[in-house]
């Protein structure tokens, strides 16, 4: 047991499935020497040499290519893109081939790779830094989109990231990077994907939330509970294929839901959540469901992060308001 | 000033148009028989193309990609590499899978619809055919990284086409494989035009060999309607990547004597009279002038020939007609290794409705 952040724990985990499956090799922009420029990747180059730790040419959609080309002859490639913000060309790899390559040639070919990728604002970055193209990976079909939110989660996210046989977007929230610790058992034990996880039990109003966002979501369950509300908090985790299975479990206990993520709100993993807990959890629901989302603007340069993204206040305050439906 | 770097691109052609030798022939065009089953190859796939082109017109199958005019790249190409190799193909290059050991009636499959057309069973570590242009080309970086990182003689060949030089994906991956080495051989079909743009709008490039120098790779250009050519610098540069040597870009000249699809009409966008002369230019007539010439190959044997190609494009056709249309699940399988139970629901909708309308139609 060692008490790590969520970095670390990415570390660790990349550490792991290297010293346990030889086919894993890790490819990306700095992720060699240099240990990436968050330092998810250090000294893994050091350990495991130049050629399973691979610092590429600067071309994501040349990383995202690559993987799959690898992934397909027997690789198991872990690939870095920098930040969020730079993934846009990775998007006709991943829809195009990743997604489809196992069904294009029935089962021929497949593509166990993973795509990591630090998302969301928060840490004052640079224009292009601080995006979150959650929901357009999340449509792709045929990959797996995977948002861990603590140290412990990371880790064992990725670890079955690493393990599955078909692709994974693995997004990692670089606001949480370094926020806190958590003691993480480095025993090489997956967590289940497409799988959601109770994060906190509760009995009024049921917060999914996933990445970044949980850690407000249960901030505000606390201050919530303060009042004598109690919010049942879910870790969505795997942000496709979503369990609606634990969601709706719990908005059925709850009848009440508020989903928070700070994606753009139109066509965001919200709406879709929303849309699912009208249709099969109506009659169960006494309060119409929540979202709390960004805006539908573009993500804002740093000064005016903290105003765009939602916040413990935000989720209590739309709590507050599904509460008022009796 | 004094010059930092010079580069010249080196062109390849053994067989002029016309049949004569327009260079001493490499040894294994010493024996002009040892050449004939690329010439067969090459009558069987102008055979099933033309075939194919019908099938379409009569709506047996879809849109299909002919491969007029290069029948000598793709047996080159099918003639060189071998089983342990990747072949990475465009959607034109059912010629070459064919010398893969695929069997044509997948291309019927694919063209027709099917998923199942990209079931290489005899040749399972291809790329299936590949639609958005020049995405292969980073996948083949990836196939020969991995050859590469375990030390094995193997090559990725990659194909694409003119239009490809210009995305890229398509200087990224020669960069990559510049960079690391990789035992991986582009090979850039240049058949003139991309749908209806021609190769001076594509690029105001001398050569699109050339573009490889900026990488750092080896490159070169060849005649692509030559066969001798095509198996030569094909052959030299994959066994250049075999033995540790490198990456390779070739330009292939050719020409697509066909519409882009059987969905375009050429003829917006060319003359007749160019068309015309490039028939002079047409691989199948030049190999076979050679092989007469040297006696290599009789009038019988042509005869021969014809009917035996007509006989297996009509094998394959059955092969096609009799391949049972899939059933509206397939959507669903192979899409993850397993299935998701998030897409019971979808997957019962999905059975729900086709039943209603088998029992719509059967009522």
């Amino acid at each position: 047991m060692s008490n790590i952040t969520l970095v670390e724990a990415i570390n660790l985990a990349l550490a792991r499935a290297m010293e346990d499956d030889e086919s894993v090799v890790v490819l990306g922009e700095d992720v060699g020497l240099n240990g990436g420029v968050f330092r998810a990747t250090a000294g893994l180059q050091q350990r495991f040499g130049p050629e399973r730790v691979a610092d590429t040419p600067l071309a994501e959609g040349l990383i995202a290519g690559m993987a799959v080309g690898m992934a397909a002859e027997g690789l198991r490639p872990v690939a870095e893109i920098q930040f969020a913000g730079f993934a846009y060309t990775t998007i006709d790899q991943m829809l195009n081939h990743a997604g489809r390559l196992r069904h294009r040639t029935q089962g021929r070919l497949s593509c166990p790779m993973v795509l990591r990728t630090p998302c969301g604002a928060g840490i004052h970055a640079p224009e292009h830094h601080s995006e979150s193209p959650e929901a357009m990976f999340a449509h792709i079909p045929g990959i797996r989109v995977v948002y861990p939110s603590s140290p412990s989660r990371a880790y064992g996210l990725l670890l079955a990231a690493i393990q599955d046989p078909d692709p994974v977007v693995f997004l990692e929230p670089s606001r949480l990077y370094r926020r806190f610790k958590e003691e993480v058992e480095d025993d090489g034990t997956p967590l289940p994907l497409d799988k959601a996880f109770v994060a906190r039990e509760g009995t009024d109003v049921t917060f999914v939330a996933w990445g970044a966002m949980l850690r407000e979501a249960l901030d505000a369950a606390e201050e919530l509970a303060a009042e004598g509300l109690f919010a049942e908090v879910i870790d969505l985790a795997t942000l496709k294929p979503i369990d609606f299975d634990t969601v709706l479990a719990s908005v059925k206990k709850t009848g009440r839901c508020v989903v928070i993520t700070e994606a753009p709100r139109t066509c965001s993993l919200a709406s879709e959540i929303s849309a699912n807990v009208s249709e099969q959890a109506l009659l169960s629901l006494l309060a119409p469901v929540e979202r709390v989302t960004g805006f539908d603007t573009v993500t804002p340069m740093f000064r005016l992060e903290e105003r765009y993204m939602p916040d413990a206040a935000r989720i209590a305050a739309a709590a507050r308001k599904v509460m008022e439906y009796q | 000033m004094t010059v930092a770097a010079a580069f010249e691109i080196r062109f390849t052609r053994y067989l002029l148009p016309d049949g004569r030798e327009a260079a001493d022939l490499p040894t294994f065009a010493a024996d002009p028989r040892a050449l004939v089953p690329d010439y067969r190859a090459m009558v069987f796939m102008r055979a099933l193309d033309a075939k194919a082109v019908a099938m379409q017109r009569t709506g047996q199958i879809g849109t299909y990609a002919s491969t007029l005019g290069k029948e000598a790249v793709d047996a080159g190409i099918g003639g060189v590499l071998r089983k342990e190799d990747v072949l990475l193909p465009s959607y034109r290059e059912s010629g070459v899978l064919m010398l893969r050991g695929v069997s044509p009636h997948r291309t019927l499959l694919y063209w027709g619809g099917d998923e199942r057309g990209n079931v290489f069973p005899e040749s399972p570590r291809d790329f299936p055919f590949n639609v958005p242009i020049g995405t292969q080309l980073p996948h083949a970086a990836g196939v020969a990284y991995a050859m590469k990182l375990r030390r094995e003689p193997r090559v990725a060949l990659v194909m694409c086409g003119d239009g490809a030089t210009s995305k890229g994906d398509f200087y990224e991956a020669l960069n990559a494989a510049g960079v690391w080495q990789l035992p991986m051989v582009v090979v850039a079909v240049n058949n003139q035009y991309a749908i209806s743009v021609p190769r001076h709008l594509q690029s105001k490039a001398k050569t699109l060999a050339q573009k490889a120098i900026a990488a750092g790779v080896d490159c070169e250009q060849l005649d692509g309607n030559d066969l001798i050519a095509v198996r030569d610098a094909v052959g030299r540069a994959v066994e250049k990547a075999r033995t540790g040597g490198g990456p390779t870009l070739l330009e292939a000249l050719t020409y697509r004597l066909s519409d882009h699809t059987t969905a375009d009409d050429a003829t917006r966008y060319r003359s007749a009279e160019e068309v015309a002369e490039q028939w002079k230019q047409e691989p199948i007539l030049r190999l076979r002038t050679w092989l007469h010439a040297k006696g290599a190959w009789s009038q019988a044997e042509e005869q021969a020939l014809a009917k035996q190609a007509a006989g297996h494009v009509q094998k394959m056709v059955q092969a096609y007609l009799e391949t049972p249309p899939p059933g509206p699940e397939q959507m669903f399988e192979h899409l993850y290794a397993r299935l998701p139970r998030q897409y019971a629901v979808q997957l019962a909708r999905l059975a729900e409705e086709t039943e209603r309308d088998v029992e719509h139609h059967a009522g």
